[in-house]
């Protein structure tokens, strides 16, 4: 036992000894909640922050302290597991990355399991405001991020960006200002985004190339396009499905598209409320859907976007739609004009100011016909919709026989289970 | 948690990081006599890459330590697997005047990647103001540059030193961190050693440090990127992307979920960018529509990424506060010229 205790004290020694002469040891810090009010220059509360994540260990909690905090390089924590990074509230504490001088997001996480965001405010960076890649476990929770400006090309891409993850969970989360989408989850699986808001992003909600995904009790208002399932080609993870959005409020996604040309959203008419593009099993219930001028609802194929498709793996068409027992409401008006996003031209031309709240391509898979029928498994399934009216736009043959007859939608597709988090 | 646990801890820390890990890089004894003489002690073996990563126009100095009586394993394309203990150093460091380096060189950071039993680690050690030392700094920092450039002008920087979490962000590979510029094909060139001129690889398999060798003119030598003597237009542009880019944009990197993969061995043309359209670019795209459009560099996102240092913005994202305009020049008349039968190697 004495030669036990011997070698723990000889193990302190060194551990202060190895530590001793760094700087490890001399810029951390951890605040707890006092009303200290912290007066630290930017590339102190930085370094600190920084420290802490990369010396965090399982089970740490690691507090940020009230007030703006203006940070000027990436905070970047890898290979981390369990750990939780917590502020005072939404703008109690808040991050602010408006001078940043270095890094491609304003908050980084890579390669972890079971991390939590909690209580706090991220805005302005670069970049994207928080990326997280590669991580198992990742919970966003009651954080607003957001850029201060309004819509603005120049704002960063993604506000909240889990991207390759698993078990990502956001909830009571802000995002605003995204110029490309405020909640983004891409080429995830495991996911739920639930009673968060998003305005003024281009898309306020988009879920990609993912996997069993719950979308529900969610505000998007105010964006170009409110909340989009999209499937795209050429990346890693290609099939998404298993979506389900539900119980969410969409309305008046009006603002012009002010996404940098080239990147897919800058594709999504403004006036988007939820848009299924190519994406399969996609289950759309119990919505309130109003006043998203151009298109309440749109399910299309990758072929509306005119990109060539040079990927062999991949599926352009949207499969197996179930759009049910949502409310609609849309208001006399014009479709969105913008040569970006011409469909609002055809619309109006043929609608006028009525526009069909549910509207779709049209275009199928023919090799999925039987007969010439479309098998049931594969159909787009639309039913009891409150105040819904329907366009098929015939795309396929240049928009010749657009019809507004629902009687090849009335169907149903089997529930899809609700999502589980795994616990880590 | 407890102060026990804290403890148990920071023991379990030192063990897994700190055996080999020293607090100044002194303490490794990699230079004989004044660190600005940039000599090696005999047990660091200094090398050179033929095209190296662009790093705000900062020289480096290169050595690796292997542990004696170990081996390296040679691998054609992969960089090479190394033996547990090796310690690669890589000094950055400024000539004041570019042109004459006789008046003396500044010492920044030195990086060291240490391949220890779990895996290589890598720690930012930045020199004093007096340049005497330099101390590990997990969190990385900031230092003043200046110099005289090629062209007699002065520059000035604030020269950024990466933190450890920023090092795996290119040191990435499968989520493992590696080394990456020790390639066969990015050693096989000659070095002035103290006795004489000699090929590295040759140099290295004389040393007995390679497990078995294939025969020399069966190992790949990528193109030098500013060597337009011997190399073709074609080739250069490849290296130099290979190298500023592929750490994270290959299929295994940081940048697989973009689908550009710039890798010296990709062959798809899409892949390269050439008409790709851009995936989570944001502004990065500069409205414009593919990374590469063939003839057109004014076009193509590559080179508006290349030609920016806004943080959003450019790419390589990290490591650099400047534009290499020579890189970008060389890539912008590589998009002129693309010869798309000839993408494909």
């Amino acid at each position: 036992m004495k030669k036990i205790i011997f070698i723990y004290k000889l193990f302190l020694i060194l551990v202060s000894i190895s530590f001793g002469n760094t700087k490890i040891d001399g810029t951390l810090y951890k605040i707890d909640k006092s009303k200290v009010a912290i007066k630290m220059d930017s590339k102190d509360i930085h370094k600190s922050i920084q420290t802490r994540l990369i010396l965090a260990q399982s089970g740490d909690i690691i507090y940020l302290p009230k007030g703006e905090l203006e940070i000027h390089r990436s905070l970047w924590a890898d290979g981390l597991h369990n750990v939780t990074i917590v502020g005072h509230g939404i703008d109690e504490t808040i991050l602010s990355f408006a001078n940043q001088i270095e890094g491609a997001e304003g908050i980084k996480i890579t390669n972890s399991n079971q991390i939590t965001l909690k209580n706090f405010t991220i805005q302005n960076s670069k970049g994207d405001l928080i990326k997280v890649e590669d991580t198992k476990g990742i919970n966003f929770i009651n954080i607003k991020a957001q850029w201060t400006g309004g819509p603005n090309s120049l704002n960063g891409s993604y506000a909240l960006y889990p991207v390759k993850s698993e078990d990502v969970y956001i909830d009571s989360c802000v995002a605003i200002g995204a110029s490309d989408a405020g909640i983004y989850v891409g080429q995830s699986k495991n996911i739920i985004v639930k009673n968060s808001e998003a305005y003024y992003n281009v898309a306020g909600i988009e879920i990609e190339n993912s996997t069993n995904a719950d979308v529900f009790n969610n505000y998007t208002h105010d964006n170009s396009g409110g909340i989009l399932v999209f499937d795209l080609p050429d990346l890693l993870i290609k099939k998404g499905a298993k979506v389900r959005v539900f119980d969410n409020k969409v309305e008046y996604n009006n603002i012009a598209n002010f996404a940098p040309p080239g990147n897919i959203v800058a594709k999504v008419p403004a006036g988007t409320g939820i848009m299924i593009l190519a994406t399969s099993e996609v289950e759309i219930f119990n919505n309130d859907i109003s006043n998203n001028k151009t298109a309440n609802t749109s399910i299309v194929s990758y072929f509306i976007t005119e990109e060539p498709i040079t990927d062999s793996l991949y599926y352009p068409y949207p499969t197996s739609i179930y759009l049910y027992d949502n409310k609609y409401n849309r208001d006399k008006q014009f479709p969105s004009f913008s040569f970006g996003q011409p469909i609002g031209f055809l619309l109006a031309y043929k609608f006028w100011r009525n526009i069909p709240d549910i509207i779709y391509d049209g275009i199928i898979d023919s090799t999925l016909l039987n007969n010439g029928l479309l098998p049931d498994e594969y159909k787009i399934c639309i039913e009891n919709n409150s105040n819904a009216t329907f366009v098929n736009l015939d795309a396929s043959n240049d928009f010749n026989n657009m019809t507004q007859d629902l009687s090849n939608h009335y169907c149903s597709h089997k529930k899809i289970e609700p999502v589980k988090l795994n616990k880590r | 948690m407890d102060f026990n646990k804290k403890i148990f801890f920071f023991i379990f820390f030192y063990f897994l990081l700190c055996d080999q890990i020293k607090d100044k890089l002194s303490d490794y004894n990699i230079y004989l006599g004044d660190p600005h003489n940039l000599i090696t002690n005999k047990d660091y073996i200094p090398y050179e890459l033929i095209t190296p990563l662009f790093s705000d126009y900062a020289y480096k100095h290169r050595s690796i330590y292997i542990p004696k009586n170990k081996k390296v394993k040679y691998n054609e394309k992969k960089v090479f697997d190394f033996p547990e203990g090796t310690i690669i150093a890589k000094t950055f460091y400024y000539p004041n005047d570019f042109n004459d380096l006789s008046k003396g060189i500044s010492l920044k950071e030195t990086r060291i990647m240490i391949n220890k039993e779990n895996g290589w680690i890598g720690l930012p050690y930045i020199w004093n103001d007096d340049e005497t030392d330099a101390f590990l700094d997990v969190a990385g920092g900031i230092k003043e540059a200046s110099w005289i450039d090629t062209n007699g002008e002065n520059q000035s920087i604030d020269y950024i030193v990466p933190n450890m979490n920023q090092c795996k962000g290119c040191h990435n590979n499968s989520n493992k961190f590696i080394p990456i510029g020790p390639t066969a094909r990015q050693l096989n060139s000659d070095y002035h050693y103290k006795d004489g001129l000699k090929n590295q690889i040759v140099k290295w398999n004389e040393l007995e440090l390679f497990h078995d060798l294939p025969e020399h003119n069966k190992i790949p030598r990528i193109a030098k990127w500013d060597d337009s003597e011997n190399y073709s237009i074609n080739l250069r542009a490849r290296a130099w992307l290979d190298i500023n880019c592929a750490h994270c944009h290959n299929i295994n990197g940081s940048a697989n979920n973009t689908g550009l993969y710039l890798d010296y061995y990709e062959n798809d043309s899409k892949s390269l960018g050439i008409f790709k359209t851009p995936v989570a670019a944001g502004r990065g795209s500069g409205y414009l529509k593919y990374d590469i459009v063939p003839g057109k560099p004014d076009e193509s996102i590559l080179v508006y990424r290349f030609n920016s240092i806004d943080p959003g913005i450019m790419m390589p994202e990290l490591g650099r506060t400047m534009v290499h305009k020579e890189g970008l020049e060389l890539i912008r008349s590589w998009i002129e010229n693309i010869d798309l039968s000839r993408v494909k190697f």
